[in-house]
């Protein structure tokens, strides 16, 4: 298990460098191609130009690479990886610390793609068992129109529509409500509200587990339907179990193997995902830094968030890649 | 069985079990007019029409047929694990001591299984939980049962595989079934279907999986343990050879009917019915080296489109007219036999 975990660890380095570097390719190319960021910050009110020289130089955008159109920059990159190296992640074009910027913003995004988890591995589950139990009757119909629906809908169609009804429809008949309690109007907000930074997140936090929701439940149902007809659950029935323990005890368990997977490749779709709900309930977490970084062209926020969330995912999908060999004794790790 | 005890008992199961009106001068078990459907897409099979057999305490019978002739139905309705629906038992009744066992409500089912009737699989490997040790999946069953702790149950595990001879009890009892071999994962079902000192184990091809040296020690194992505990036995199988070694009498299945019933001496002497004959014919035979294995020509017919009269008449060399048109009753045989042919005397005879 040592050495498995020590060798896994090595294989984030050429992971993380790779994304990195794809990153740095792209950003560069997008500088090359689409203009100086620097000279778009100020728009039609141009500053003396020795400003602008000062500026690109404590960028570091005064490289002459930037000029020769598909030149990856080698050497930017270089001085970028050495830095990492001493937990320097860099400004932004207002001058503040990237680490200061994502700790600020870091906790939001958590919050809400914890909120995301969470409701799509219990909801996801409940309904994937209960639609598995009840193969081709009124719930299990349901419950396959209903994720169908779900995973047709893109994400931001899904968001705002959810912002519309929910939390601005539904949301002013609550706000208008005497007795209902404060927390409980924060929960039907359009936006993020400081004082109540888990409430507010819970609907964007539905929004964004949406997705995922519906194919957690369509992997419990399949998983659960095929583990019912195995002959282990026969043999647990001949034992003259409960119903409710060979289910429970017998199918389940063998049955969720699929989705711990799932739900640890899903950590990074969320993260991404985050990009858009946050930008849809204006959310100020590091989805919504991202995006204002990408539209800036602030490659130096844009390679370092990046990167942060590459190391997120791989740490996540580790840890569900360790859990996986707790769930099922065949996987063992050498 | 075991040095270990459980003095306590849960009371209801065994209460609930107590208070059935058992006769213990009816058979042990009493399989009568056994009809069994499946509603598939492609029409209703009728997977068992009408078997009847009985069995008393210390005797095996062997349930011989090929692929698909119903026998593994027969076991699973006798169980009570059928899967229903598809499944339907649309006729008969299985009498253990005398209780109809399809007249109970479930939950008393439930408490029979394991309690009276055990179940060996043919598949150890698929048929044991892959994500629990071997010892948890023993020890379930007194915990389950016998509202035994979880340190008492795994004790009685132990002594199970004791008991089936697995070497290195102690340990073994903490690994998962896909660190035994074919052999010591069958002997861990057989551990687990005497877990409860049931009054019948039903082996469903219990060594079909195995490789031929393990298959003979695993069918000894079996029949040691039948002796010595003096269970019944219902040894399901299409190997005519496992048969002659243990069983002492033999219900022949056909097409989801129980074709020819005997003692196994008569059967191996004197078939009175024409697909068992076939079937001892084609039997590999060392003095018959360097000539071509007799088979039975053709296959049996789609249970959901059962032909008419007889349903191993399209196959059969005795076949007329009459078979065509007529399903055949089980005739009484001499020597208390019964056959399901028209022309059982011409078989017999030959």
């Amino acid at each position: 298990m040592g050495r498995y975990l020590a060798r896994r660890l090595l294989q984030f380095i050429p992971v993380v460098v790779g994304t990195m570097f794809l990153l740095h390719y792209m950003t560069m190319l997008s500088i090359q191609f689409g203009g100086d960021p620097i000279r778009a910050l100020f728009g039609d009110n141009p500053p003396p130009a020795q400003v602008i020289e000062a500026m690109r130089a404590r960028f570091g955008l005064d490289n002459g690479c930037l000029e020769q159109k598909g030149n990856p920059c080698v050497g930017i990159f270089w001085d970028r990886m050495l830095q990492y190296l001493q937990f320097d992640f860099g400004i932004n074009f207002r001058g503040r610390e990237i680490t200061d910027l994502v700790g600020e913003r870091w906790p939001v995004t958590l919050r809400l793609t914890l909120i995301a988890i969470i409701f799509e591995t219990i909801v996801g589950v409940i309904l994937g068992v209960m639609a598995g139990l009840r193969k081709d009757k009124f719930v299990d119909n349901f419950v396959r129109f209903s994720t169908t629906l779900l995973i047709a809908f893109p994400t931001f169609v899904f968001g705002v529509i959810i912002q519309v009804l929910v939390a601005l429809a539904l949301g002013d008949w609550i706000k208008a409500q005497d007795y209902f309690p404060t927390w409980f109007k924060a929960m039907f907000t359009p936006v993020f509200l400081s004082d109540y930074p888990w409430l507010s997140l819970v609907i964007p936090g539905l929004v964004l587990g949406a997705f995922s929701l519906a194919a957690i439940a369509r992997l419990t149902r399949t998983s659960l339907i095929e583990n019912l007809r195995s002959d282990y659950v026969r043999t647990a029935r001949a034992k003259g179990l409960a119903q409710r323990r060979v289910i429970g005890v017998h199918t389940l368990r063998n049955s969720l193997i699929p989705v711990v997977t799932y739900i640890g490749i899903d950590v990074g779709t969320l993260l991404g995902g985050a990009l858009v709900t946050e930008r849809i309930f204006n959310i100020p977490g590091v989805g919504g830094l991202v995006f204002q970084s990408v539209t800036q062209k602030d490659s130096t926020v844009v390679i370092a968030v990046v990167t942060m969330l590459t190391l997120v995912f791989l740490t996540a999908n580790l840890i569900v890649d360790v859990f996986y060999a707790v769930l099922d004794p065949r996987i063992r790790y050498e | 069985m075991t040095e270990t005890t459980i003095e306590s008992k849960r009371g209801t199961e065994n209460e609930v079990l107590a208070n059935l009106p058992w006769d213990a001068n009816a058979p042990l078990l009493e399989v009568d007019n056994l009809q069994v459907e499946f509603h598939t897409r492609d029409g209703v099979a009728k997977a068992i029409n009408g078997v009847s057999f009985t069995l008393d305490a210390g005797e095996t019978l062997g349930i011989l047929g090929e692929s698909g002739c119903g026998k593994s139905v027969t076991a699973q309705a006798i169980m009570g694990i059928l899967d229903i629906p598809p499944a339907k038992i649309t006729g008969g009744s299985i009498k253990l001591n005398g209780v109809d066992l399809l007249q109970l409500d479930e939950k008393t089912r439930r408490h029979v299984r394991a309690n009276k009737i055990a179940i060996i699989f043919q598949d150890a490997l698929s048929a044991l939980n892959p994500v629990f040790t071997v010892g948890w999946q023993l020890a379930e069953l007194y915990r389950k049962h016998s509202g035994a702790s979880r340190a008492q149950a795994k004790a009685k595990a132990v002594d199970l595989l004791k008991l089936v001879r697995i070497p290195a009890a102690e340990q073994r009892v903490n690994a998962f079934p896909h660190q035994f071999s074919g052999g010591m994962r069958q002997r861990v079902m057989i551990a687990m279907a005497l877990a409860l000192e049931p009054d019948i184990i039903i082996a469903d091809e219990p060594t079909t999986a195995l490789d031929v040296t393990v298959q003979a020690q695993v069918m000894q194992l079996l029949a040691d343990l039948q002796k010595s505990q003096n269970m019944g036995l219902i040894l399901i199988t299409h190997d005519m050879g496992v048969v002659a070694d243990v069983v002492d009498k033999i219900t022949v299945m056909y097409a989801g009917d129980a074709v020819e019933r005997a003692d196994v001496y008569q059967i191996y002497e004197r078939p009175a019915h024409p697909y068992t004959k076939a079937l001892l014919e084609s039997i590999p035979r060392v003095d018959m080296k360097g000539q071509e294995l007799a088979a039975i020509k053709g296959l049996p017919p789609p249970l959901t489109q059962l032909p008419p009269g007889c349903s191993f008449q399209p196959r059969c060399r005795f076949a007329k007219d009459r078979c065509t048109t007529e399903d055949p009753p089980l005739y009484d045989v001499p020597g208390n036999r019964k056959s399901a042919c028209h022309y059982w005397e011409e078989v017999f005879n030959s």
